[in-house]
């Protein structure tokens, strides 16, 4: 007996009237937990009942408190009749079972009925009593922590990082059992909200006990997905990654790492290689299930616009004894896991060395009924294999991980599209070492890994490259190649160096279909997906050029599957990486070239690009330092001067033997109209809009180039259905219908948000499913931050100003001047540069404190800003010319930072009856920080009517939903003792409709880490003292005056 | 291609005040979208008038969800549906109790029932309200009544505690309710020239000094009801008009205090007797429920208009009332004293303020 769970019903509030007579209800309540059930008394006449009941004690094994919800059911007593019930609320125990989170669940609890909604709120109080040993109880995996964070806690350290942890069970979807037939749709909901809840505590002990083989204490990236697989049952499925995490105690432990200089490698967690196996389920061999099983694989790589088949072999040649080194050390940790995968997207400093590029797996499957629930190895197959095809893709990349992993499925009927993607990379092998330091390997990796540039390098080998691209010179250190574009699925690392700031960019595509059964509709499904993926990347690349930007981060490509179409939605944040080379334009060439009016209409069009791509570097302040041609100098290259390249696989990777600096910037992306499509695309592509001025919006967790957020949030949800006129639809219609639909909803948010300027949007998720026939389903959930503008503008000189510093660096290689100290020191992570800067103004420029204080007129400001940009060009010059006076810009910028200290003190929450709860889908709150994690919420919900237009239609029936699933959990977050929800992310939204017969049903699947987060001007003294400390060598490098 | 379901919900409810004005003054999503574009606001924010339709049936449609708590202004407070900073939560209580002074002149003084609810599509014509907005005002009235009707206590502060209103907004309602429940007419082509604001200051008065509330503050309807032993009472001060020598006394007393002091003064002096004996009418007929009702009408025509024919300024109507209340007391063979000042006291007040063009 491990476990005693004591609960205590206090009191109803706004309960529904249940009895018409006297307008009251005579309410009580059922405590259920496992097979045992308690009662209150009944509260006669009351819509406000006072229960407060005795404790309820259940004495448990610890394994039940993993699987198990509490149940507590609100019902209306009725002495001649059935007893009503008015609603139910499921309370995850979870975040009670370790020790560092809640010790008390306390709090209001909306009561919910899967027909009615919220019907008034109840008071519950929950305590666990644990009286286990942690190795005495195989089954249950109680103390192993779960985060939906995908980068370490903000308040733990990593000591090691396990790796991969997956796992999935299988059940009968309630649904379509055959006594649906016969009980009430509130029986069967309810039955599958609760079947749900089961399952994901089965799989989140089953994925515990994997970490605590593994000697792991908790669960980074914790993904857990449903898949609704109609007749064939119900799948519910994890992936994460094992990690040892120390909790940080001292002060220190509210500085966000990207602080620590790299010095600090040391504390940085080790990648541990798993003495044991981690895995058993995949060795069993591939189940063929009953009748045909399809395995239409087929797979992708980037960054390349070539489709490239499957498995381009072995990894190539060494290229030299230290990568060789390298890859033996990678090599020899890496290989004794079966799969060398992390969902982190973010992570310590010195983790990632180099990112290969992306790598995705997809694959069809047609499915068939699970019919042994314990055995779920058919679905397992499916994903060993698209892992195996992931870990192949990472390897000709010539990496041996792959990081920013996630897994996700489109099922239509039958049919379910499979996909996997993740981003090659090359972790650091010191770290492979298991706590064996190699003094000269280590000195040579820090020389090798120049901060903000060392993960674009390739890590792949230049003579045998895994697809074509166009290698260059690294535009930051001079030292290693890098490719011309660079895509990722994960955040952009703390340390990179970027020039101006990132922009949302969204491929969108439709791709019809015929109508089929079975195999013959796999097979058009998997014949279609390697031209959607090739469509899906070209249209990125030509967005991303347009854009004038030169990498994609957080990646994501959604293929979804309906009766008659494909849909592919890919989101992605653009930036330019200043250690890439400048991405060259697009270039439009015409088929028939005699005829004048069309070379005149190319002509026109060309020039509406150009002029595009000048607007867009304008707009996201990208002007990168004009290096080597302007040291030897070259004019800029006109356009026209760009070499003529015909996107075609042969004559690219024949440039590829050639490569030098020059080519990354004349190389000019050729688009060839040689039918009404591709002028189609032409369109597309000029037809999305910039967001309004004032609005930013990424799909990362930060934006680039801006990072003075203010403390104002807004988390929402937006869902839009369209429904296709039917009549003939071709792919163009279809394709600008999706591209409209995607647009207006964005500008529908630019307008609901625009009180909040100047904001940005941050983590925009979209989800595009195809429910019926006809209808395109888009949720979008995103948050929104205010951020200064003030400090906006001063954060981006800081860039300016260190590609200014790089671009000194640069010449001082080329132009032998021994600037020493002027190398490229500033740290270049964009945590507090305007900090840095005051400080740095502080402590060498020797400015009285109180010339600093009057300089706080923010009616001029802009003016400064804008004398400041003169004073870079200005500084440009004098660069060019050898000379470097630094103090200045330093002094200049000192007023800016201390505007920043005055902007920081967000005013006062205002006092409310309700408490308020934020929710957002990053892993931090801007001007706060995180104390405590509470545990996960990981929560299902079933809405049903009947009564749909009584509900304000389709509409109003979501609307509500949402909000009430909002409520729910803010109200299980706040009854944790927290005051967050962090890693928010709505899983899944399935909503279906039928009009005819009035009803409407729609699940609604959310998770996210429950969170205490404290204001950040409450620990203001303790988080601007280091910076002071960290930036000093650049202040000194500042001072230099040649 | 067109939209089947189109909404946007964020953890904390976007309120767009605009919009809620719009949806207040009962206009229809389309219309709101037409006045909204009328406005300027695509040019500003360069919208489209789709964005804008989508945008108005969202605010719409949460307004019509936060309707049923607002009916119910502490639920809005505790409930866990909506995250809506408290600020933004006193907005939207105190613009929902908000009314139109247009409509609040049409329905002031009559039953909050069912019979005048049907009366509101002509109010609409007249008004030119929308016929929803003025459902909302006329619901919102009847609410307050319903739920202060039976309660002890001080009226003001009852409605305050259940309906969350700022203290001017719960004084009107106040004066709403008590009107409402005593059914002074205030509809009469005589009484068109005066505002609610006068109506509300004379209630307020009377709460305060008439009511059963003025003398027990624990008695159950204290603040709405007039106390009826009061007005019983208020008979016996017939005899200043009925008592020839007592109204010669009381007339001499007067002009000897105001001589050289009115403008008016003669006029003042020939009309005497009759604007006493219209003012101690008034009170020895208030016995009657008819004549509570008619009170207004009676003191403008007892009163108001004979000052107004004569152009009484208002300083002298004031020193007028003052010597005219003052002056009983030294009517020796007068034993009222007391009820005469509740009685004078108030309505001096209120007859003040009815004296304006």
């Amino acid at each position: 007996m491990p476990g005693k769970l004591k609960v205590k019903i206090v009191a109803g509030r706004h309960l529904p009237v249940m009895d018409r007579a006297s307008d009251l209800t005579d309410a009580f309540v059922e405590v259920k937990f496992g097979n045992t059930t308690f009662k209150t008394d009944v509260y006669l006449k009351s819509l406000n009942p006072q229960w407060n009941s005795e404790w309820f004690k259940f004495e448990v094994d610890d394994e039940d408190l993993q699987d198990e919800p509490l149940q507590i059911t609100v019902l209306d007593h009725d002495t001649y009749s059935a007893n009503d019930a008015i609603g139910k609320v499921y309370i995850d125990i979870d975040p009670l079972l370790y020790s560092e989170a809640a010790t008390v669940i306390s709090g209001w609890f909306p009561i919910y009925d899967t027909i009615h909604g919220i019907r008034g709120e109840i008071n519950v109080v929950v305590k666990v009593d644990l009286f286990n040993d942690l190795n005495r109880f195989r089954q249950s995996s109680c103390g192993v922590k779960f985060f939906c964070t995908t980068s370490i806690p903000k308040c733990y350290r990593a000591v090691i990082i396990h790796g991969f942890v997956e796992e999935l069970v299988v059940n009968e979807d309630p649904e379509y059992q055959w006594i649906d037939r016969i009980r009430t749709p509130r029986a069967s909901n309810e039955a599958r909200q609760r079947l749900i809840s089961l399952m994901s505590g089965e799989l989140q002990r089953k994925i515990g006990l994997k970490v605590l083989e593994m000697r792991g204490n908790a669960v980074v990236g914790y993904l857990q997905c449903f898949d609704l697989e109609g007749e064939s049952g119900l799948v519910v499925r994890a992936i994460g990654t094992a990690c040892t995490l120390d909790k940080l105690s001292s002060p220190a432990a509210f500085l966000p790492a990207c602080n620590s200089p790299s010095k600090e490698m040391k504390e940085s967690p080790l990648v541990h290689p798993p003495s044991h196996g981690c895995r058993s389920t995949h060795n069993s061999p591939i189940h063929t299930a009953t009748g045909s099983r399809l395995t239409q694989n087929f797979s992708v790589s980037v960054p390349t616009l070539i489709y490239t088949g499957m498995g381009s072999g072995s990894a190539g040649k060494e290229g030299g004894p230290f990568k060789a080194l390298l890859r033996q050390q990678t090599q020899s940790a890496l290989e004794q896991r079966e799969f060398p995968f992390f969902t982190l997207t973010a992570f310590p400093p010195g983790f990632l060395v180099h990112v290969g590029g992306v790598v995705s797996a997809r694959s069809v499957k047609l499915l068939d009924r699970i019919h042994n629930p314990d055995e779920p190895e058919t679905r397992d197959a499916w994903w060993a294999e698209i892992r195996q095809e992931i870990k192949s893709h990472a390897k000709a990349l010539g990496c041996h991980a792959v990081v920013g992993y996630s897994e996700s499925t489109s099922i239509c009927e039958e049919v379910c599209i499979l996909s996997a993607s993740g981003t090659a990379a090359v972790l650091n092998p010191r770290f492979l070492q298991d706590g064996t330091v190699e003094g000269c390997l280590e000195q040579r990796l820090e020389e090798n890994l120049p901060a903000g540039c060392g993960f674009c390098h390739i890590p792949y080998d230049e003579l045998n490259m895994p697809f074509p691209a166009h290698l260059t010179y690294c535009y930051n250190c001079r030292k290693q190649k890098v490719p011309d574009v660079l895509f990722t699925t994960i955040d952009l690392p703390m340390d990179a160096a970027v020039i101006g700031k990132g922009c949302l960019i969204q491929a969108r595509l439709c791709r019809l279909k015929k109508k089929a059964q079975a195999e013959a509709n796999a097979t058009a499904i998997s014949n279609l997906l390697p031209f959607m993926e090739y469509e899906v990347h070209t249209q990125l690349m030509n967005k991303l050029k347009l854009k004038g930007m030169n990498a994609l981060f957080g990646l994501r490509i959604q293929i979804s599957v309906g009766e008659n179409m494909l849909m592919g939605l890919a989101s992605a944040t653009g930036v330019y990486l200043a250690a890439l080379p400048t991405p060259g334009g697009i270039q439009i060439a015409g088929k028939t070239p005699n005829d004048g009016s069309y070379e005149q209409h190319i002509s026109h069009m060309q020039k509406k690009i150009n002029d595009t791509i000048a607007k867009n570097k304008e707009l996201y302040e990208i002007n990168p330092p004009e290096i080597c041609e302007e040291i030897i100098g070259s004019p800029i290259p006109e356009p026209r001067q760009r070499s003529r390249l015909l996107r075609s696989q042969s004559e690219s990777s024949d440039e590829v033997t050639e490569l030098d600096l020059s080519h990354g910037k004349k190389d000019a992306f050729v688009l060839e109209i040689d039918d009404t499509d591709a002028m189609e695309d032409v369109h597309s592509l000029l037809t999305d809009v910039p967001p309004p001025s004032g609005f930013y919006s990424c799909n990362t967790e930060i934006m680039p180039g801006i990072n003075n957020w203010t403390s104002e949030i807004q988390m929402f949800t937006s869902v839009r259905v369209i429904r296709l006129s039917s009549l003939n639809l071709t792919n163009q219609a279809l394709n600008k219908n999706f591209n409209d639909l995607c647009e207006n909803l964005l500008k529908s948010l630019y307008f609901k948000l625009r009180s909040m300027i100047p904001c940005c949007l941050c983590h925009v998720n979209f989800t595009v499913s195809l429910p019926e026939d006809e209808l395109i389903q888009v949720t979008v959930t995103a948050v929104a931050i205010t951020f200064d503008k003030n400090q906006a503008l001063q954060t981006t000189k800081t860039h300016a100003e260190k590609s200014l510093q790089r671009a000194s660096t640069d010449n001082e290689e080329l132009l032998q001047f021994p600037l020493e100290l002027c190398s490229d020191s500033l740290p270049s992570h964009p945590f507090p540069p305007a900090k840095e800067h005051l400080e740095s103004a502080s402590s060498n420029s020797g400015i009285p404190a109180a010339q600093r204080a009057t300089s706080v007129d923010y009616s001029s400001f802009a003016d400064k800003c804008s004398s400041w940009i003169e004073l870079i060009k200005l500084k440009a010059q004098t660069i060019r010319r050898g000379s470097i006076k630094t103090t200045v810009t330093v002094e200049k910028a000192s007023p800016v930072g201390e505007g920043n200290f005055r902007n920081r003190s967000a005013p006062p929450c205002a006092n409310s009856t309700v408490g308020v709860v934020r929710m957002t889908p990053l892993s931090f709150i801007p001007g706060a920080k995180i104390t405590k994690y509470l545990g996960i919420i990981n929560m299902f919900f079933i809405r049903e009517t009947t009564s749909l237009r009584e509900e304000g239609g389709v509409s109003g029936f979501l609307h509500a939903f949402i909000a009430e699933v909002f409520a729910m959990v803010r109200a299980h977050v706040a009854a944790l003792g927290g005051n967050a929800v962090v890693s928010y992310i709505m899983k899944q939204c399935v909503f279906m409709e039928n009009p005819n017969k009035n009803q409407a049903q729609c699940l609604i699947n959310v998770s996210g880490d429950a969170v205490v987060f404290v204001r950040e001007s409450e620990l203001e003294v303790v988080s601007t003292q280091q910076p002071a400390a960290t930036c000093q060598p650049s202040c000194t490098g500042g001072e230099v005056t040649t | 291609m067109t939209s089947e379901l189109d909404i946007f919900v964020g953890n904390t409810t976007l309120i767009d005040e605009d919009v809620y004005r719009l949806w207040l003054d009962g206009y229809s999503v389309s219309d709101a979208v037409a006045l909204r574009v009328r406005s300027g606001i695509l040019e500003q924010t360069g919208a489209t008038a789709a964005v804008l339709q989508s945008d108005t049936m969202d605010h719409y449609r949460t307004f019509q969800m936060l309707e049923r708590l607002l009916h119910a202004p502490p639920k809005l407070l505790h409930q866990l549906i909506f995250q809506i900073p408290p600020s933004r939560q006193a907005l939207l209580i105190e613009r929902y109790y908000a009314f139109d002074e247009a409509f609040v002149r049409e329905v002031l003084g009559k039953k909050l029932s069912k019979g005048t609810k049907k009366d509101l599509d002509d109010i609409s014509t007249k008004t030119g309200i929308t016929l929803k907005s003025c459902r909302r005002q006329f619901d919102n009235f009847k609410r307050v009544f319903k739920v202060v009707e039976e309660m002890r206590g001080s009226l003001v502060d009852n409605i305050q505690q259940h309906f969350l209103l700022s203290d001017r907004l719960a004084r009107d309602y106040a004066a709403i309710v008590f009107f409402a429940n005593n059914r002074f007419e205030t509809g009469k082509k005589k009484l068109q020239y005066l505002s609610f604001g006068d109506f509300a200051f004379c209630a307020e008065l009377m709460i305060q000094n008439w009511t059963l509330g003025a003398v027990d503050p624990q008695a159950d309807d204290m603040d709405m009801d007039l106390d009826k032993e009061f007005l019983q009472d208020l008979k016996e001060l017939k005899v200043l008009v009925a008592d020839k020598d007592l109204l010669d006394l009381h007339k001499s007393l007067v002009c000897t205090a105001l001589r050289g002091k009115l403008g008016v003064f003669s006029e003042m002096e020939a009309n005497f007797k009759n604007l006493s004996r219209g003012l101690v009418n008034v009170a020895a007929k208030l016995t009657h429920n008819k004549d509570v009702r008619d009170l207004f009408v009676d003191l403008v025509e007892k009163f108001v208009e004979p000052c107004r024919s004569d152009h009484w300024p208002l300083n002298d109507v004031r020193l007028f009332l003052n010597q005219y209340s003052a002056s009983v007391h030294s009517l020796d063979g007068f034993r009222h004293q007391a009820l005469w000042d509740r009685y004078m006291g108030t309505l001096r007040g209120c007859l003040l303020r009815l004296c304006h063009d």
